[in-house]
């Protein structure tokens, strides 16, 4: 309430209103056809106001009028302490209210200060009254501009990457193009500083794996097969996917963000304003890093993964280190090393494109930098997924 | 408890001195604003101004001296404690700050909802008011801040600034980034809105047009020390050179002589 205090003390002019204790709400007495409002009118203190104006007229208001017509009834605002836009605002729609109930009200006893408060009110209160509030729109209308917006971001991603191989193909002409600042320091961001979490999210993969295999492995005897599990499940699948995702959240993520809060401040703009084509600035480097940077993870991946299975296997199984590289060697084929390396540089390019895309797509203000990194992230995996399968489909069908 | 004379002060500031690491911003500022002035803190940019008007919103504190507001020691005070001073003023950030998920009208209208226990029409209707009160159509209210040029979105910030009809109004650069003419526009509602409202106004600008036509008085900062306080004319014929310096540049002429044509 310390708030309140010094409005009054202030907006209050007779030096008896200065004593702090007085602050009361406002309110609205009744004394035959005159309505006098007391207390302090301000914002903090409107509350009982606001329920008499929306709430129906007061009955001992109805008996007021004649019946021969409209009554008048006055305002008193005499006894007002203090009065502020709020205030006044509420002050006309009481009569905007007596008007409603057949009854014609008149502000009157303002102090100087405070009828020039109404006066300005008044006179906003006309261009405020010509603001029309939007339709909201219906479920059907709203399924419509979903679909429409979809459609149309599927559109534009197709642009996106149209636009990405022509930059791609300009720089592979006139090599003096290619930005290999940015593209080192993209594989270092991407690649050298994930190592230490893809290592350990691998590791424990194949922890699990091989310790999942293991029961069941040896109630038939088979405790060296633990080898060719490990090895074919991190190889083909697991480690290339894992590596995948981690880079999605780490630095799809970033791709997005970054793009996006230049988008904001208008530095992409200003890209394009000095002659640098913002794909071939922004975009290339993080497509070339990536595709570089993801198939060598998912090589370390595969070691730390084997390693993680390894450990298991000499816990769990008594299969020791020695035996279970020996049992690699017949495990596994250079086909099941390639095709997990082969997916990777395709997830490289649907995380660096899907992130960069949707840093593109921002659209003026902070939350949208939000939404747009959530949207990457969640489409890149979802799409890095959905790559993996058809891979499956495909290497089935190949017979590889 | 307030300090005696013809007007209380409303902001009162003793010897603030502010470091960054080794970086001194404010080498013993004292400054004083009575109520129902406006007054403008001048002077070039990186002089301090800004680190100045962030302490007296508590977004910051200084290493040491006294910032009073509203005759209340503000320096170290919590978040809990400063809550009922926040609600006293209303600041308007340079460039707007407004809410980007929120639309006009709903910024406007983010203080009352939080602060008072006003039902929604009613709310929407003061933000209304008051976005009409900033020069604003009444369109603009339903719209987002980034489909608003700078110019608008300035008066929105304002009329959000004012949303709780406060008794102290922090303007930051007011003008910056805006045309002659709604520059010119924003000075006469930053009059307007003081001699409407009754309120205490305190400005951080370098603009001269503003300083000449608007403030009431102007402090002007070198380099973290207050080189000059006073009337844009006392201040005019000063001798300290730094002062001198910034008023009679071109600039500072055409603005004082634009000054005198219009009133």
């Amino acid at each position: 309430m310390d708030g309140a205090n010094s409005e009054t003390a202030r907006r209050a002019t007779p030096p008896s209103t200065q004593d702090a204790a007085i602050v009361t709400d406002a309110a609205i007495e009744l004394h035959g056809t005159e309505l006098r409002c007391v207390g302090t009118w301000t914002v903090a203190h409107l509350v009982a106001i606001e329920r008499w104006v929306e709430g129906p007229p007061t009955t001992a208001l109805e008996r007021a009028p004649d019946e021969q017509g409209p009554a008048e009834v006055t305002i008193d605002g005499s006894a007002i302490l203090a009065l502020d836009t709020a205030g006044a605002w509420l002050l006309r729609r009481m009569v905007a209210a007596l008007e409603r109930s057949g009854l014609r009200g008149a502000v009157a006893g303002l102090r100087p200060e405070h009828s020039a408060l109404l006066e300005m009110v008044e006179e906003l209160a006309i261009q405020t009254e010509l603001g029309v509030p939007l339709p909201t729109p219906n479920a059907v209308a709203r399924l419509g501009q979903h679909v429409w917006a979809s459609g149309r971001q599927g559109a534009e991603l197709l642009a996106f990457i149209g636009e990405v191989a022509i930059a791609a193909l300009r720089s592979l002409a006139q090599p003096s193009r290619i930005r290999w600042r940015p593209i080192l320091y993209n594989i270092r961001t991407a690649g050298f500083d994930a190592l230490p979490i893809t290592g350990l999210l691998v590791f424990l993969m194949g922890i699990v794996i091989a310790y999942q295999g293991a029961s069941q492995l040896r109630r038939y005897g088979a405790n060296i097969f633990v080898a060719d599990l490990v090895g074919l499940a991190m190889l083909r699948e697991l480690s290339p996917l894992l590596t995948a995702i981690i880079v999605a959240g780490r630095s799809g993520s970033a791709y997005a963000a970054q793009i996006g809060t230049m988008k904001v401040t208008e530095e992409v703009e200003a890209l394009r304003t000095v002659g640098i084509p913002p794909i071939e600035q922004l975009v290339l480097p993080k497509l070339v890093a990536l595709t570089i940077a993801l198939p060598l993870l998912t090589v370390y991946a595969d070691v730390l993964g084997v390693v993680g299975g390894m450990v298991m296997a000499r816990s769990e199984l008594d299969v020791g280190f020695a035996d279970f590289i020996d049992r690699l060697q017949y495990a596994l084929l250079m086909s099941d090393f390639l095709v997990g390396i082969g997916k990777a540089p395709v997830f490289a390019g649907i995380i660096s494109v899907i992130g960069c895309f949707q840093g593109f797509q921002v659209a003026g203000d902070a939350e949208s930098v939000g939404r747009r990194t959530t949207v990457s992230v969640v489409q890149s995996i979802f799409l890095v997924i959905v790559a993996d399968a058809l891979f499956s489909v495909v290497f089935n069908w190949l017979g590889i | 408890m307030e300090t005696a004379g013809v007007k209380k002060s409303i902001i009162e500031v003793r010897d603030v001195h502010t470091r960054f690491g080794d970086a001194i911003v404010h080498a013993g500022v004292s400054l004083e604003v009575r109520e129902g002035e406006i007054f403008a803190l001048a002077g070039g940019s990186g002089c301090g101004k800004s680190t100045l008007l962030r302490e007296l919103i508590l977004l910051q504190k200084p290493q040491s001296g006294s910032i009073r507001m509203f005759g209340r020691e503000v320096v170290g005070l919590g978040d809990e404690q400063a809550l009922p001073l926040r609600r006293k003023w209303g600041v308007m950030f340079e460039r707007g700050a407004l809410f980007g998920s929120l639309t006009v009208s709903e910024n406007v209208g983010l203080p009352l909802r939080e602060h008072t226990l006003l039902g929604d029409r009613l709310i929407d209707e003061i933000a209304a008011v008051k976005i009409a009160l900033t020069g604003l159509p009444p369109s603009a209210g339903a719209k987002y801040p980034s489909e608003l040029s700078g110019g608008m979105r300035k008066r929105a910030a304002l009329a959000r600034a004012i949303a709780l009809d406060p008794d102290l109004l922090f303007l930051d650069e007011p003008t910056a980034g805006l045309d002659p003419l709604s520059a010119a526009g924003f000075d006469v509602l930053v009059r307007r809105l003081q001699e409407l409202l009754g309120l205490t106004i305190f400005m951080v600008t370098h603009d001269l047009d503003l300083l000449w036509r608007v403030a009431d008085r102007v402090a002007f900062m070198v380099a973290g020390r207050i080189a000059g306080i006073g009337t844009m004319q006392e201040l005019s014929t000063s001798q300290e050179p730094m002062v001198r310096e910034y008023f009679d540049g071109p600039r500072g002429r055409g603005a004082r002589e634009q000054a005198w044509k219009p009133r």
